[in-house]
């Protein structure tokens, strides 16, 4: 009996930090969520002398990938969000953030280009509006233009099926 | 004449001075996002850099510390400051530790007391049989 209070608290404890343990101190919900999603006003990677079309996108869901042609992850990642894209039928926008354009076209050519169009984030501004914190980052853009999801690091088959596509559905 | 050349230059450089310094404050006050236990002014990664020139460009437009704290915590959350708000969510964070350290104090208080005062008094019946004992020590061992 004597023992009973401090072998609850203890096991409070450990059972807070071993919860704690769980959590990924990197992965931080965007303050973002459920807000309009920054203006993208950036040239097209395809076209520079075309702005990216942010408002013909209101009425559909897309995602909007931060990639570079000098993160490693991403270019796993293209190959993947091109079958995946394909298959679910989820357009796909790109944010090429502080990068060169013509790197960045040439590893599109190599590894295969899943967007539809490019925006060019030359300075990283864009991507400071999207609050992100890496390269490659996605987001989930509903039809009224709002984040509905951000995820950190690259898209796997895993994310894919069991974060994104769930999200665009919900939201479709 | 070269005074007056010599003022035209000077004065800029003091209003830098003192952009400088309170962009040196904000960048130790804001987290950098990547690596998250060094502030701005500490980190050297990218986005670190490329937050320090927000700041001086924010505030070379004339915007305030605040303006510029709100600016970066609408893009990543209260998290990127280094010190928390004092809010209703992390009133807990703020004042746990002093909960803590008087819940401590007064646990420790009461067990010293209730050793100082030591147990009930003997009753009657007690303190015959301890006399008992203290009068036969040596039958005290048998089981």
């Amino acid at each position: 009996m004597r023992f009973a209070l401090p072998l609850a608290i203890f096991l409070a404890l450990a059972v807070m930090l071993g919860l704690g343990l769980q959590r990924d101190p990197r992965a931080l919900q965007t303050a973002l969520l459920n807000q309009p999603a920054p203006a993208i006003a950036r040239p097209l990677l395809e076209d520079p002398r075309q702005q990216f079309d942010q408002a013909s996108l209101r009425g559909q869901v897309w995602l909007l990938n931060v990639w570079a042609s000098w993160c490693a992850p991403c270019r796993q990642e293209l190959p993947l969000l091109v079958e995946f894209s394909r298959r679910d039928q989820v357009p796909v926008y790109g944010l090429n953030y502080k990068d060169q354009p013509d790197k960045a076209r040439a590893l599109l050519r190599v590894a295969g280009n899943p967007y539809v169009a490019s925006a060019v984030d030359a300075d990283g501004r864009t991507g400071m509006d999207f609050g992100i914190q890496g390269v490659p980052e996605t987001f989930v853009i509903d039809g009224q233009g709002r984040v509905r999801y951000r995820h950190l690091g690259p898209v796997t088959a895993e994310v894919w099926q069991q974060k994104l596509l769930p999200v665009v559905k919900a939201v479709q | 004449m070269m005074l007056m050349a010599w003022a035209a230059l000077a004065l800029p450089a003091r209003a830098d001075a003192g952009l400088e310094q309170r962009e040196a404050e904000l960048a130790a006050k804001l987290r950098c996002v990547v690596c998250q236990n060094q502030t701005v002014a500490e980190s050297q990664a990218p986005i670190a850099k490329d937050m320090r020139q927000e700041i001086r460009a924010q505030l070379a437009q004339g915007r305030s510390d605040a303006d510029v704290v709100a600016f970066f915590e609408q893009r990543y959350g209260s998290f990127v400051r280094y010190t928390p708000p004092w809010r209703p969510t992390t009133w807990l964070l703020w004042c746990g530790p002093f909960v803590a350290v008087f819940a401590g104090l007064a646990l420790l208080r009461r067990t010293l007391k209730q050793r100082q005062t030591g147990a009930a008094p003997l009753t009657t019946a007690e303190r015959e049989r301890a006399d008992d004992w203290l009068r036969q020590p040596d039958e005290e061992s048998r089981p």
